[in-house]
């Protein structure tokens, strides 16, 4: 079996109780919604299906199942296997609000059951949503609380759960659904040694991975002293900018959220700079680096060539010569621009596909002086 | 002037280093103009303070208390101005009161009517304020924000609008007052409006205003720019654009913009540790913030050439660029140079270059 070029469906569950905020996270996070949309939608009918392409070989297979106490009963009884066989993840949902606690727990073992039954390898996530309700000064006590509460009740999966506070108003939603596909990336190693790699040879000191349609962190490489940025939470919090931004561009040029997307950013000042482009067909490349136009434009030069070696990797690694011209003709319009560039791209392309990332090194380096 | 140190001074780590702001009507001396705050109790005056000059979430105004004393703030910026608020039932004319005070350095009279609720009072109110200052002070700007306009449906906004501007000028020209120098704007702290609006009130105390906007008129047609806007990066109220037509929607675009190049910035341009490790060698690390112009870009994909450019001027202002469709990538240069020569400019109008002393006080 070809795994390699085969992209690997994973199956995510996403229940919890109705009204617990599952369908406005999915719009949030998924389809381009702003927090205050969401009191547009309704209840979800049964199982809503959604099909989610991200980096890596990964199609999510995202299940958003209705959590009104008529569905969840069909669940477990008739569509039992059909629910539960061959989950990768679930995702339960806890409203912090919620009145009935107790009920809750109750609904989430007997699906924890059926869960044990039908996948026990899966892995699951209970976010704690809504926690912008609570006074901030008792959300670290609640949580604690409500999580050890829930552990105890996760039977053979104690040790296999994981808890994110979340609310749709800040991004600790981004901070949640980061890290549940990180777990689900199938081959995240590779695509991290290569980052680091792309990242000494541009001395970037730092390197995010986002997804295009979602703005999640893919993954990231951090160097030198930038480990000691004072703002841990950056990278959910350039998604949320990101995403905001998105919308704005999409409600003033009229072109629908999704495709709002800009081919690059670049932000310039005395103490670094910073561009995002687009990597590959579903992936951004934000960089931060330091504060020099030579590096600057090398590092742009060669993430722009380091791009085939990352679309490989890439779900959509069937042939399209259409996107493969794309990015050689958009490298040809920047590299006009810089004359210092082009040249450097043109011996760059003579070289071998294989040592495209090592040859680079040397690249770098020549450009210093 | 006595009173002025005594003002509230926002927090802020830098001390200002230059003011420029000079009113055409303003008494010699160092006057800051001054933009008084008005109008009925709970018309949403300290509201719109705290959401323009504090960065207040427009959610979180409902907290705020009832101001019960003038609340005199100081704006540091580009120019220096100072916000007045007032406690909506204060009688100014009250002769207790020091009119004389309050009105002397005055920039702008910006009087606020809650377009939700009665407003026959306010403007009555307002008619006595504007035939009581007509006398003395016959060159103060009065601005009306019809505001809290968000509650209401698309037609009935408009109608109260035309209402309300209808009765003020009848009212006035009743007295023999015609031709008053009121200007009419609907406000909403929810979204873009009410910068805009403070955009308008702000521009006109500008005297340098046909320059900049002369400035901004040539490198529009040079460089093949949509729409160009000089923001102040604090209160991201514009404070010049150039002269083709404004819709808001090119103001919202920009000053989204701007919030995403200042919440990147405040992500990396933490203060690093002198670095001397492993290819930070060859360049002298540059300390000073705000030595090198920050600048940024985005092109859109969809729209090929379309895109945004941001340019900081200097400590408090920023150059915003709409491009045209037919204003290519590769013309980047060009824009740089322009620019370049935009920004020279601007520092002979309002002179205040690295280096340069205080202004030399009269």
């Amino acid at each position: 079996m070809n795994t390699g070029k085969r992209q690997k469906q994973r199956k995510v569950l996403l229940m919890g109780k109705s009204g617990a905020g599952k369908s406005s996270m999915r719009s949030i996070v998924f389809s381009n919604y702003v927090a205050k949309d969401v009191r547009r939608l309704g209840a979800t009918i049964d199982v809503e299906h959604s099909n989610i392409k991200f980096m890596g070989n990964l199609m999510l297979n995202l299940w958003d199942c209705g959590g009104q106490d008529g569905f969840v009963e069909n669940y477990l009884t008739h569509q039992r296997n059909h629910v539960f066989g061959s989950v990768a993840v679930l995702i339960f949902v806890f409203d912090i609000e919620s009145r009935e606690f107790q009920a809750d727990v109750i609904s989430y073992s007997a699906i924890i059951r059926a869960l044990e039954e039908c996948s026990p390898s899966a892995k699951i996530f209970c976010l704690i949503h809504k926690m912008d309700l609570v006074q901030a000064r008792l959300r670290v006590q609640l949580f604690d609380e409500r999580t050890e509460y829930i552990r105890t009740a996760s039977e053979s999966f104690r040790d296999n759960v994981e808890f994110f506070p979340t609310s749709i108003w800040d991004q600790s939603l981004y901070k949640a659904w980061t890290q549940i596909i990180y777990f689900l990336i199938p081959n995240a190693g590779t695509i991290e040694a290569l980052l680091t790699q792309l990242a000494d040879v541009i001395e970037a000191r730092e390197l995010i991975l986002y997804e295009r349609t979602t703005c999640l962190m893919v993954t990231h490489v951090t160097r030198g002293r930038e480990t000691e940025n004072p703002f841990t939470d950056r990278f959910e919090r350039i998604s949320s900018i990101l995403k905001t931004h998105k919308q704005s561009m999409s409600k003033h040029t009229g072109i629908p959220a999704g495709s709002a997307n800009f081919a690059e950013m670049q932000i310039k000042t005395g103490r670094f700079m910073f561009f995002i482009t687009r990597l590959t067909e579903n992936t951004n490349l934000a960089a931060s680096i330091p504060p020099s136009e030579q590096i600057f434009n090398a590092a742009r030069v060669n993430i722009l060539l380091v791009r085939p070696k990352f679309a490989e990797l890439d779900i959509a690694s069937k042939p399209r010569p259409g996107i493969q011209q794309a990015f050689a003709h958009s490298a040809a319009q920047i590299e006009r621009g810089d004359e210092r560039s082009e040249e450097e791209g043109g011996r760059r392309g003579n070289k071998g596909k294989e040592r495209e990332v090592v040859g680079m090194g040397g690249g770098g380096t020549a450009f210093e002086g | 002037m006595e009173d002025l140190p005594d003002a509230e001074i926002p927090v802020s780590d830098v001390p200002p280093r230059y003011h420029t702001g000079r009113l055409p009507n303003s008494k010699a001396g160092d006057g800051k103009p001054r933009l008084l705050l008005m109008g009925q109790r709970r018309s949403g005056k300290s509201s719109i303070s705290s959401v323009v000059f504090h960065k207040l979430p427009p959610s979180e105004t409902l907290y705020l208390e009832t101001t019960t004393r003038i609340k005199k703030e100081s704006m540091h910026s580009f120019m220096d101005f100072q916000v007045w608020d007032f406690p909506g039932h204060l009688d100014y004319f009250d002769p207790a009161f020091d009119v004389d005070n309050i009105f002397e350095e005055i920039g702008a009279l910006i009087w606020v009517i809650d377009a939700q609720d009665e407003y026959l009072e306010a403007i009555m109110r307002l008619n006595t304020t504007i035939l009581n200052l007509q006398h003395s002070y016959p060159d103060i700007n009065v601005e009306v924000f019809v505001h809290k306009v968000d509650g209401l449906s698309e037609d009935y906004k408009g109608d109260t609008f035309r209402d309300i501007i209808q009765r003020v000028q009848d009212e006035l020209s009743d007295h023999g007052y015609e031709n008053a120098p009121v200007s009419f704007y609907q406000t909403s702290i929810y979204d873009h409006s009410i910068f805009e609006a403070f955009s308008k009130v702000i521009q006109k105390l500008i005297p340098q205003l046909p320059t900049l906007e002369a400035l901004l008129d040539s490198l529009c047609s040079t460089c093949r720019i949509e729409k160009a806007y000089l923001f102040d990066i604090m209160s991201k109220i514009y404070i010049a654009t150039d002269t083709s037509p404004t819709d808001i929607g090119s103001y919202e675009i920009c000053s989204d913009y701007i919030d995403v190049v200042i919440d990147v910035s405040e992500i990396y341009g933490w203060d690093r540790p002198q670095e001397n490790g492993e290819g930070e060698n060859g360049h002298s690390e540059i300390v000073e913030i705000g030595n090198n112009d920050a600048e940024s870009l985005i092109t859109m994909e969809r729209k090929g050439n379309n895109y945004l450019y941001l340019r900081e001027i200097n400590k408090y202002l920023a150059l915003i660029c709409l491009m045209g469709d037919d204003s290519p990538a590769e013309k980047k240069a060009i824009i740089d140079y322009n620019v370049g020569v935009f920004q020279a400019a601007l520092k002979k109008v309002f002179p205040r270059a690295e280096g340069d002393p205080l202004l030399p006080e009269e």
